[in-house]
């Protein structure tokens, strides 16, 4: 469903990602591990092109999006994701927060929309809210609105960038909830988390990132159990 | 001399009436700078490099030099370039304009400036336009955050008016200049002049903070 072919992205002299080659299959779910700044979210926005690639390929569902071609607004529609600090439009209720993207990027009549909003914010437990504002909500209910939102486009895959980071910890649970349901479902996702016992449960695969290249990856009980690379080995020590 | 502040009942129609034609230049300027000011401010976090340097370059210009040199600019120096002169009501709000579009700008791109990254890369990431997600997510947000500064700005027009005394329009000011060329009452009448500017900046900042507070209501 996405491949990437050498992708590499760097910030000026900063080279952030120095060749990743991935391959994620359709209801396949990835997690990525990795110490801070060995570029976890830079791969991640690379996906969707919120970052630009600096050299190497993208692609999705056998498309060449980092083609300059390529209606990134498109592609982007069939690829969710999830933000570590949630970023719901504050000006907005939860529902209108749900029902713009259908609405004004497929043309969803508003009716229909509001009517999808509802099937998923029950989904995700919170139906009760639908005429709040993202400020009445606790990290943990926006965050469930956050993955509303997403999944409201339809999309193909779901990428969720530390999305329980920035709760407290009795939120957690809520929102890795709603993960592993969507898991359950067969929808394809990337997953950046630092919840090891997470990645553990729901990732068919985990890739170990630092430095920008994949350092190990495959089932999480070999790179989460049996860790074969030192750099691995290291990290894991540390978190767990 | 004493102080003789009951010449002031007498002149007051006249002093209104200047100070009609000074709030009425002030909302033209401001009206024309909002316009101005909303393409600009824009075009100062555009994408496209050549557009942000051509909108940086006129900001630049017209917020490093003075109102009254741009106005001299308008009312004298381009009539000799044009052939013909140009009234002094539409020197005015046409320098004025044109000035407080610079300043206006500067409010736009700071409010748009203001709204966290976060904002565009969610509205993008389903699958937005990047003039959707301006217009949906990046303007209304802005928009609560440059009602103060934008009060001000009407404030500093409305007081900035005062130099178009000097090319014979009978504004506020200048209606004092000329009453007082009859009455021979400077002090007297400069006070009521400068009342007079106080009473409507008050009026606008407290009319500002209303608003404000109206629109914190959901933030
Ligand atoms: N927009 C940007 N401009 C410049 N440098 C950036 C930008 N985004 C990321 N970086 C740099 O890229 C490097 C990798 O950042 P990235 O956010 O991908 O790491 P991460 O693995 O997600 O870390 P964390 O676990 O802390 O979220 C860092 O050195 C960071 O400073
Ligand atoms: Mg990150």
């Amino acid at each position: 469903m996405i491949r990437t072919s050498g992708l590499q992205k760097s910030f000026g002299s900063n080279h952030v990602l120095r060749g990743i080659d991935i391959t994620i299959n359709p209801h396949e779910v990835v997690v990525v591990i990795g110490p801070s700044g060995s570029g976890k979210s830079t791969f991640l926005r690379c996906l969707n092109l919120l970052e630009k690639p600096t050299a190497g390929q993208v692609f999705f569902r056998g498309q060449c999006i980092t083609d300059p071609h390529v209606n990134v607004n498109e592609v982007r529609t069939e690829m969710g994701m999830v933000f570590q600090r949630f970023n719901l439009f504050p000006h907005m209720t939860v529902i209108d927060n749900i029902t713009l993207g259908p609405a004004k990027v497929r043309g969803v009549s508003l009716e229909e929309a509001r009517e999808t909003a509802r099937v998923l914010l029950d989904k995700v437990g919170i139906l009760d809210k639908e005429n709040a504002y993202p400020s009445e909500l606790s990290g943990g209910q926006q965050q469930r609105v956050a993955i509303a939102r997403a999944l409201a486009m339809k999309p193909m895959a779901m990428l969720f960038d530390e999305a329980t980071s920035a709760l407290d910890p009795e939120m957690i649970g809520e929102v890795l909830d709603v993960i592993r349901t969507l898991a359950e479902e067969g929808m394809t996702m990337v997953i950046v988390t630092h919840e090891m016992g997470f990645a553990n449960e729901v990732g068919d695969r985990v890739i170990f990132m630092d430095e920008g290249v994949i350092v190990e990856e495959g089932p999480p009980e070999e790179v989460l159990g049996q860790p074969q690379n030192p750099r691995t080995q290291a990290f894991l020590s540390k978190v767990l | 001399m004493a102080l003789d502040f009951s010449i002031i009942p007498g002149i007051l129609p006249a002093l209104l009436l200047g100070a009609r034609l000074t709030v009425q230049l002030a909302l033209i300027a401001v009206a024309i700078g909002l316009v101005i000011g909303s393409f600009v401010g824009i075009g100062r976090v555009s994408g496209n490099r050549v557009i942000r340097t051509i909108t940086g370059i006129y900001v630049d210009f017209i917020r490093g030099t003075p109102l009254l040199v741009q106005l001299f600019l308008v009312y004298f120096g381009l009539p000799s370039l044009i052939g013909r002169p140009v009234p002094p009501f539409t020197a005015a709000i046409a320098a004025m304009g044109i000035n407080s579009g610079a300043y206006v700008a500067e409010i736009v791109r700071a409010g748009i400036q203001s709204i966290d990254r976060g904002q565009m890369e969610a509205a993008r990431s389903i699958g937005l336009t990047y003039a959707q997600s301006m217009r949906y997510i990046i303007f209304p947000q802005a928009f609560r955050r440059v009602i103060p500064p934008l009060g001000n700005e009407f404030i500093a027009m409305l007081k900035e008016t005062s130099l178009v005394s000097v090319i014979a329009l009978e504004d506020l000011l200048r209606k004092g200049q000329v009453v007082i060329t009859r009455t021979f009452r400077p002090f007297e009448i400069y006070m009521a002049v400068a009342l007079i500017y106080l009473v409507m900046t008050l009026a606008i900042s407290r009319l500002v903070a209303w608003s404000e507070k109206r629109l914190k209501v959901v933030d």
